[in-house]
């Protein structure tokens, strides 16, 4: 596996609480998942996906995690089109 | 750091003294009994007069936005009113605040708060505007920040806006802890703000509110100005009531006594807020009834020992709109008025377009929000994501509407109707939940008279109208 460089930055993935830690009065659906974190941060030694590691968020704080992305990105967008949408407001003076 | 006990349990047993220490105020000072505590003094404890809060906030770029007449909306919905019917529309930019959104206001006044106060950095809790409004307001004041997120389902899947939301948060540079689906995240808040030693800049504290007072004064000044009448109705997004008691205080404030104040929510009733599964199937984030609804009936719920946001108190109406009218009238100002603005933010114009209907022609309604829109923070994002999550999305009878399974799409605008919520059962609600509290037979004159002004009726009513034993 590649070796990913200190100072890189990635997100980690940490369980917070297990499926029995978990709060009382949760929906069955939610109670059979793990309680997850995910943050983004500066890798503080080298290391490879799925390793232990910690980073460095932006404000300077440790966080310990399973590394999981690395270069974690904003992919989203404003999705296929909605045809749907296109017509509304177009003939509203006819309405 | 301190070996101290980290557990899930030892954490929430700590709340009340991690809360004491990040919020710099001591609530105890004002709380009198298990449901009565002095909430005007504790407004008026902030110490900021309204003029001072407008100058901080002008230092930080809040406040003062445009107010707009929607003409071209106003003429549509005239012409499917009965004669003489139609009210004329205003809405309040919001989005012209600095982050985007009206939550700079609830953000200015805290973040200023912590600065003077010496703290270091700010955390807020929040998948909402606020998390974006808190980063920004920190960066202007110096401060480090930290926002944490219900972002993700089990699957690690989030919705297009929340996604969005944690990255703008991340572009003002905080750290932004991203959690699945569960109210643990009450958990994660406690301990940040124990470990840094950092201030709690909830929603719900008097400071979050007071920001939100000068909305409502400016709305009633630039309607006077301009037309020389208050506004007939204000209405006002409703999710945990800060939106509402805020700028109700300011319209109030400023003297307009008679103007309504109507609340509004997407109905998602049906939907289970903390289901890994349902989390998905949702459309909106924020201002649906799965906050408005139990926020209101009891407020007391957030992470502050006494909320600052009390609605009920301020409430006149609560009106309820479906997530594919909401949709349908964010195109519709895009359309009609030429301005993109985000979805979340029209929730009170969909209800203004109903409203206006059933109005006189020379009375004014104001939409007193609009927030920012852009990928992920768009009615086309959101469809598509509900559609790719197996809702049926297609136009017709909004009436059809089931949330969590179809999202209809109005084919008229005669089809945006809304629905108005009873606010007798509302507040029978809230009183039961105060009788799980404190026992009916424990209420003393005092909390009674508590209950009356949180819940804007009299304490005759409350007497006359005492929760049953379950």
């Amino acid at each position: 596996m590649a070796k990913i460089e200190k100072g890189t930055w990635v997100e980690i993935e940490r369980v917070v609480l297990q499926p029995a830690e978990r709060a009382q009065n949760l929906p069955e659906d939610t109670k059979k998942t793990p309680y997850l974190m995910r943050l983004s941060g500066f890798l503080t030694a080298d290391a490879e996906i799925g390793d232990e590691v910690t980073v460095k968020s932006l404000i300077g704080r440790k966080h310990q995690g399973m590394l999981k992305v690395v270069n974690p990105s904003y992919n989203h967008s404003f999705g296929p089109t909605m045809a749907e949408l296109l017509d509304i407001g177009i003939d509203e003076e006819e309405a | 750091m301190s070996a101290r006990d980290n557990s899930y349990s030892a954490v929430m047993a700590r709340s009340n003294e991690i809360m004491k220490a990040s919020v710099g105020m001591d609530y105890d000072d004002y709380i009198s009994s298990p449901i009565a505590f002095d909430y005007e003094r504790m407004m008026r404890d902030t110490g900021y007069s309204h003029e001072e809060i407008v100058k901080i906030q002008a230092e930080t770029k809040v406040g003062n936005t445009p107010l707009f007449e929607l003409k071209r909306l106003t003429d549509a919905v005239r012409k499917i009113s009965e004669p003489g019917k139609g009210a004329r529309i205003l809405l309040k930019d919001e989005a012209a605040n600095a982050s985007g959104s009206f939550k700079a206001r609830r953000a200015a006044l805290s973040v200023f708060e912590a600065a003077k106060k010496g703290f270091k950095g700010v955390v807020a809790a929040t998948s909402g505007n606020y998390g974006a409004a808190v980063a920004s307001q920190a960066n202007q004041r110096g401060l480090k920040c930290i926002v944490i997120q219900e972002v993700y389902d089990s699957r690690g899947v989030g919705q297009p806006e929340i996604i969005e939301k944690g990255r703008k948060c991340e572009a003002y540079g905080a750290e932004v802890i991203k959690l699945t689906v569960g109210p643990e995240l009450f958990y994660i808040h406690l301990l940040t703000l124990e470990q840094t030693g950092f201030f709690n800049a909830s929603l719900y504290t008097p400071f979050g509110i007071r920001g939100v007072e000068t909305l409502g004064s400016e709305i009633v000044e630039q309607v006077r100005a301009r037309y020389g009448q208050d506004p007939d109705a204000v209405i006002i997004t409703q999710a945990g009531g800060g939106n509402l008691t805020g700028t109700a205080r300011g319209i109030l404030a400023a003297g307009a006594t008679d103007t309504r104040i109507v609340a509004c929510s997407v109905d998602l009733s049906g939907l289970h807020m903390a289901s890994d599964t349902d989390f998905n199937k949702k459309s909106f984030t924020t201002g649906h009834t799965g906050f408005g609804v139990p926020f209101a009936t009891w407020p007391d719920r957030a992470d502050v020992p006494r909320n600052a946001a009390r609605s009920l108190r301020y409430m006149d109406e609560y009106q309820l709109v479906t997530q594919g009218e909401v949709f349908y009238v964010t195109e519709l100002l895009t359309k009609l008025e030429g301005i993109e603005r985000g979805p979340a933010g029209n929730t009170s114009l969909t209800a203004a377009v109903a409203m206006a209907r059933q109005m006189d022609r020379d009375q004014i309604v104001v939409v007193q929000e609009t927030e920012y829109t852009g990928a992920g923070k768009h009615h086309n994002s959101q469809l598509s994501f509900a559609r790719e999550n197996g809702i049926k999305v297609y136009v017709g009878d909004p009436a059809e509407n089931v949330p969590g399974k179809t999202i209809v799409l109005p084919e008229r605008l005669d089809q945006v109707r809304g629905k108005a919520q009873d606010m007798e059962s509302l507040r029978h609600s809230y009183l039961r939940n105060a009788a799980k509290r404190l026992p009916v037979e424990a209420w003393t004159d005092e909390d009674i008279a508590f209950l009356a002004a949180d819940i804007k009726s009299t304490p005759d009513w409350v007497r006359a109208n005492l929760p049953q034993e379950e």
